[in-house]
């Protein structure tokens, strides 16, 4: 098989478990999943280390490492900060457990 | 060559990726998703390495202990209310980084001839369009921030000169892409950041959040092109999960408020209301 067609197999296939993993997210969950799907793509973190731990000049180095910083910044930051969120929203269960009751949420 | 078990391990991160997602999309499973997805990383970040021999090392461990703790202070000491424009300014350095190694590219693939049309577009497409999610972002964090108006800002001539950027960055993206080098990535990277600040600056306050996705899954669109550049399966799947989830929900938050996306963004322009 022509690698090309490869890479766009991989594409397409990637485009709709992209598409139908989230198709069912609740409306209150969609900032939590921006910020997460934010935090994901912060992986070109290691597309910038490549480059870095490959580059053959010093300023190919310097554009490399300040990809790399930014990246490091997308990808930590995104994780931590979507993990404080989904805090903020199962801290009012723990606290004050059964005054939802699951039947009613069913009925509703 | 990659060594079999590196690549196994951006194999295991990616099946990851698509179970945080999913993860992600349910109240009860949400906060195990978005830590399998950290998870994920780490173990796709330090396979890296192994990938093959990789020089200046200590800097680069640096860098990303640098970018770590500015990351992780900068996430932990934001006030609730700054939550959405801190997402922004994320998603906005993750563009830049993916606009970088972009240049950096096609700076390597200088002096390169026809067989290697398809990876140069790709790069001239990731310099182009993280050059926007970058810009994009910054602006939104300046709205959100307060630090400009959060009316929408439209002056005329703004969509013609929008255009003209938009045109510009296709045909030097053609000519890139024919004849890749490290001016024209950086002229692609320019356009692009000049496209990203008038793109936003149109959109009222309200709907800043719906750009902010928007630019998300720009961002997740640009890393899927680098993988590719760069001959990275993980990126690639990476990237493409959030291109694609990215833009579904930007169209379910654009529906939850009545709008569609496209009237978030050019609403302004036509001379109908987007209250700030």
């Amino acid at each position: 098989m022509d690698e090309a067609i490869i890479w766009l197999t991989i594409l397409a296939l990637s485009i709709f478990v992209g598409i139908e993993v989230i198709s069912k997210v609740s409306s209150t969950l969609h900032t939590p999943l921006m910020s997460g799907t934010n935090a994901i793509h912060g992986i070109i973190l290691i597309g910038a280390i490549f480059v870095a731990g490959t580059a053959d000049s010093a300023p190919v180095l310097v554009m490399g490492l300040a990809a790399t910083v930014l990246a490091a910044v997308n990808l930590v930051g995104g994780f931590v900060v979507t993990d404080r969120m989904l805090k903020m929203f199962s801290a009012p269960n723990k606290k004050t457990p059964g005054k939802a009751p699951a039947k009613k949420d069913g009925a509703a | 060559m990659i060594p079999v078990w590196v690549q196994a391990a951006y194999l295991f991160a990616a099946v990851c990726f698509i179970l945080a997602l999913k993860g992600l999309s349910s109240p009860k499973t949400a906060r195990r998703g978005n830590l399998l997805g950290a998870a994920a990383a780490v173990v796709a970040t330090a396979a890296v390495f192994f990938e093959r021999p990789l020089g200046n090392i200590v800097p680069i461990l640096a860098a990303v202990g640098v970018g770590t703790v500015l990351g992780a202070v900068g996430a932990r000491r934001v006030q609730m209310t700054q939550m959405p424009q801190l997402v922004a300014l994320f998603n906005g350095v993750g563009g830049a980084a993916a606009a970088i190694v972009a240049v950096v590219e096609l700076h390597g693939l200088s002096g390169t001839h026809s067989s290697a049309v398809v990876t140069a577009a790709a790069a001239a497409f990731t310099a182009v369009v993280g050059g926007v999610s970058f810009a994009g972002s910054v602006v939104t964090f300046a709205k959100l921030q307060g630090l400009m108006t959060t009316r929408p800002v439209v002056f005329p001539g703004l969509p013609v000169l929008f255009g003209a950027a938009v045109l510009a960055a296709v045909a030097i993206a053609v000519m890139t892409a024919a004849g890749p080098g490290l001016l024209p990535g950086t002229i692609l990277a320019a356009l692009g950041l000049l496209a990203g600040v008038l793109l936003v600056l149109p959109v009222g306050g309200a709907d800043v959040p719906i750009v902010i996705s928007l630019l998300n899954a720009f961002t997740g669109l640009t890393v899927a092109a680098g993988g590719y550049v760069l001959g990275n399966v993980l990126l690639l799947i990476a990237g493409t999960l959030v291109g694609a989830s990215g833009t579904l929900l930007t169209v379910m938050m654009a529906r939850g408020m009545g709008r569609s996306v496209l009237n978030t963004l050019f609403g302004a322009l036509k001379g109908g209301s987007t209250l700030g």
